[in-house]
C-alpha cells in the first residue's frame, strides 16, 4: 500500500492491486472538494480515511464506485481502468455496473430496502443481478447472517431491527455479492454509542480474514487497530498518510496533530 | 309494475340493461385507469429524470388537462380526435371510420387520468428515501430493474391513497361519456327511468350500484396498501 502518485514503494511480496485512485478531482459547481488525491489498496489492505467534517472523505469514497462523478483523474478497480470521458463522467454504464458489483458499499444510514425482509435484502442483487441460483444465494445469505449474529432475524423487516442490527444486515448484504473490496462510509456514525461495538466487531472480523477494505471513520482507536494504512484528508487533499502506528503515534503535520488532539 | 318487476333482469324489467351499462362502465373505468397508470408512470419518471424539453411538455400536458373541465375535454377529445383521424384518413384517400365508443371512452378518460396519475406518482416517487435507491445503484443494479424492483414497490405505499381516489373518480367519470351517447350505467338508468317514469326507483338503484363499487374498491385498496406497507411499523397505534 502506498499513497505516492506513482504508487511504487518497496513492498514485500507484492499482492495484486484491488483499487487505485490517481489524481482524483471533484468539484460541485465552483466548489472544488477533491483537489487531486491518489491512493492504492492491494488485496487484503485496510485503508482508513480520516479527516475533519467536509474534508472530502465521503466524496472520495463515493467517487470510487461512481456514486459521485469525478471531475478528473483515474480510477482502477482490480486492474481494470474505469473508462471516463474527458469531463470525468463514466463512458460505459455497463462497465460501471459491473465494477460496482465487485465493491460492497456500506452507508452511514444503512439503507436497507424497507419493503424486503432481511433475507430478501441479502439475496436481491445476487439472484436478480448476478443470476446466482436462489437456493445457493439463500444458503450463502444464511451463512452470512449467522456470521453477523442475525440468524434469527432473516424474516424480519428492517424497520423492526435496531440500528446496530440493521448495519450488520447491511454489511451482510454487501458481502453477499462476494465483492472484491468493501467500502465503508462512517458505518457507526448513526448508531447509539452502545451499538457501535457490535458493528465494529463485525468489521474487525472482516479485516482479520484479509478482506480488502476502505473505511471512512471517525473512530480513531478502531482505525489505528484495524487499518494497514491511514490517509488524513484536509480540505480535499491528502495532508499526511502512512502506517497507523506512525500516523497516530508520530504525526508530522501541524494540522494532523491538531486534528488528533481535537478528536481525542 | 312493482319495483321488483321494474328491476327484473328479463324484459319487460330493466335490470338487464342496467347491468349491461354497469359492465360497460367498469370496462371503460378499468381500461382508462390502466392507461392512466401507464401514462402516469412514464410521465412521473419523465418529469423527474427527463430532459428540459420533455419536462416542459409534460408540464403543459398535466396543467392543461387538469385545468379544463373534464366534460369539455371529453367533447374536445372525442369529437375533435374523431374528426382529426377521419380528416387524415380522407386526405390519404381512405374511408372514414366510426371509432368505437369503448375505445374512445378509454382513450379520452385515460388521457385525463394520466395527468392526475403523473402527479400522484411523481410525489410518491420523490418521497422514496434516496439512500435506498443509492444502495441499489451502488450494488450495480441496472436502472430499469431498480425502478421495477426498488423504487416502484417503495413508492406504492405513498401512492395508493391517491391512486384509490383516481380509481373512484374513474368509475364515476364514465358517466360523463353519456354526453357522447355511450351507453354506460348512467345513460341506461336515464333511459329506463324516462321510459317507465319510475325515476326514484332507477336512480336509487344506480346510486346503490355506484356505492357498492366504491365500498368494494375501498376494501381492495385498503388491503393493497397494507401489503405495500408491510415493512413499516404501524404508526396509528403508536404515540406519534
Ligand atoms: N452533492 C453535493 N453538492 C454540493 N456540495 C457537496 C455535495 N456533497 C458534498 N458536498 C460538499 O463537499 C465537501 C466535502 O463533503 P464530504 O461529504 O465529502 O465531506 P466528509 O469529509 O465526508 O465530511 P463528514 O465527516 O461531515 O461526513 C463539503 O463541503 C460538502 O458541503
Ligand atoms: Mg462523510
Amino acid at each position: 500500500m502506498t499513497g505516492t502518485t506513482n504508487g511504487v514503494q518497496a513492498q514485500p511480496a507484492e499482492r495484486p492491486e484491488a483499487i487505485a485512485v490517481r489524481d482524483l478531482r471533484k468539484s460541485f459547481g465552483s466548489h472544488e472538494v477533491l483537489k487531486g488525491v491518489s491512493m492504492r489498496a492491494c488485496e487484503g489492505d485496510v485503508v482508513a480515511i480520516i479527516g475533519g467534517s467536509g474534508s472530502g472523505k465521503s466524496t472520495m469514497l463515493r467517487c470510487i464506485n461512481f456514486l459521485e462523478t469525478p471531475s478528473g483523474g483515474e480510477i482502477t478497480i482490480g486492474g481494470e481502468r474505469v473508462e471516463m470521458r474527458p469531463d470525468g463522467s463514466p463512458a460505459s454504464r455497463r462497465q460501471i455496473e459491473r465494477l460496482r458489483q465487485s465493491l460492497g458499499m456500506v452507508f452511514q444510514s444503512f439503507n436497507l430496502w424497507t419493503h424486503k425482509t432481511v433475507l430478501e435484502n441479502l439475496i436481491e442483487v445476487p439472484v436478480h443481478v448476478l443470476k446466482v441460483p436462489r437456493a445457493e444465494a439463500e444458503a450463502r445469505a444464511r451463512k452470512l447472517l449467522d456470521r453477523v449474529g442475525l440468524a434469527e432475524k432473516e424474516g424480519a423487516y428492517p424497520a423492526f431491527l435496531s440500528g446496530g442490527q440493521q448495519q450488520r444486515a447491511a454489511i451482510a448484504r454487501a458481502l453477499c455479492m462476494e465483492p472484491r473490496a468493501m467500502l465503508f462510509d462512517e458505518p457507526t456514525s448513526a448508531l447509539d454509542p452502545e451499538l457501535v461495538g457490535e458493528v465494529l466487531a463485525v468489521i474487525r472480523a472482516l479485516a482479520d480474514e484479509g478482506r480488502t477494505m476502505i473505511l471512512v471513520t471517525h473512530e480513531m482507536k478502531f482505525a489505528r487497530e484495524v487499518a494497514s494504512h491511514v490517509i488524513y484528508l484536509f480540505n480535499g487533499q491528502i495532508e499526511e498518510e502512512g502506517p497507523p502506528e506512525r500516523l497516530f503515534g508520530a504525526p508530522r503535520s501541524e494540522r494532523l496533530k491538531q486534528f488528533l488532539k481535537s478528536v481525542a | 309494475m312493482s319495483t321488483l318487476e321494474l328491476l327484473a333482469l328479463q324484459p319487460p324489467g330493466w335490470g338487464g340493461n342496467l347491468l349491461r351499462g354497469l359492465a360497460n362502465s367498469i370496462q371503460i373505468a378499468v381500461g382508462a385507469y390502466g392507461l392512466g397508470l401507464a401514462i402516469g408512470t412514464a410521465g412521473a419518471y419523465g418529469k423527474i429524470y427527463g430532459g428540459p424539453v420533455l419536462r416542459d411538455l409534460l408540464e403543459v400536458y398535466t396543467t392543461v388537462v387538469r385545468a379544463v373541465p373534464e366534460l369539455i375535454l371529453i367533447l374536445i377529445l372525442y369529437f375533435g380526435l374523431t374528426d382529426l383521424v377521419n380528416q387524415i384518413l380522407v386526405e390519404m384517400g381512405r374511408d372514414r371510420i366510426q371509432i368505437s365508443g369503448v375505445i374512445a371512452g378509454i382513450a379520452v378518460l385515460g388521457v385525463v387520468q394520466g395527468a392526475y396519475s403523473t402527479e400522484v406518482l411523481r410525489g410518491a416517487i420523490l418521497a422514496v428515501p434516496h439512500g435506498q435507491i443509492e444502495a441499489a445503484r451502488a450494488m450495480g443494479m441496472p436502472a430499469g430493474m431498480l425502478a421495477r424492483r426498488i423504487t416502484l414497490p417503495l413508492m406504492l405505499g405513498n401512492a395508493i391513497p391517491g391512486l384509490a381516489n383516481l380509481w373512484l373518480i374513474a368509475t364515476k367519470d364514465t358517466a360523463l361519456l353519456a354526453v357522447v351517447g355511450f351507453s354506460e350505467l348512467t345513460l341506461e338508468t336515464r333511459q329506463a327511468a324516462g321510459t317507465t317514469k319510475a325515476y326514484f326507483t332507477f336512480f336509487m338503484a344506480a346510486g346503490a350500484i355506484y356505492l357498492a363499487i366504491t365500498l368494494l374498491s375501498q376494501w381492495g385498496f385498503a388491503r393493497a396498501e397494507r401489503w405495500a406497507r408491510r415493512g413499516e411499523p404501524a404508526v396509528a397505534a403508536g404515540a406519534r
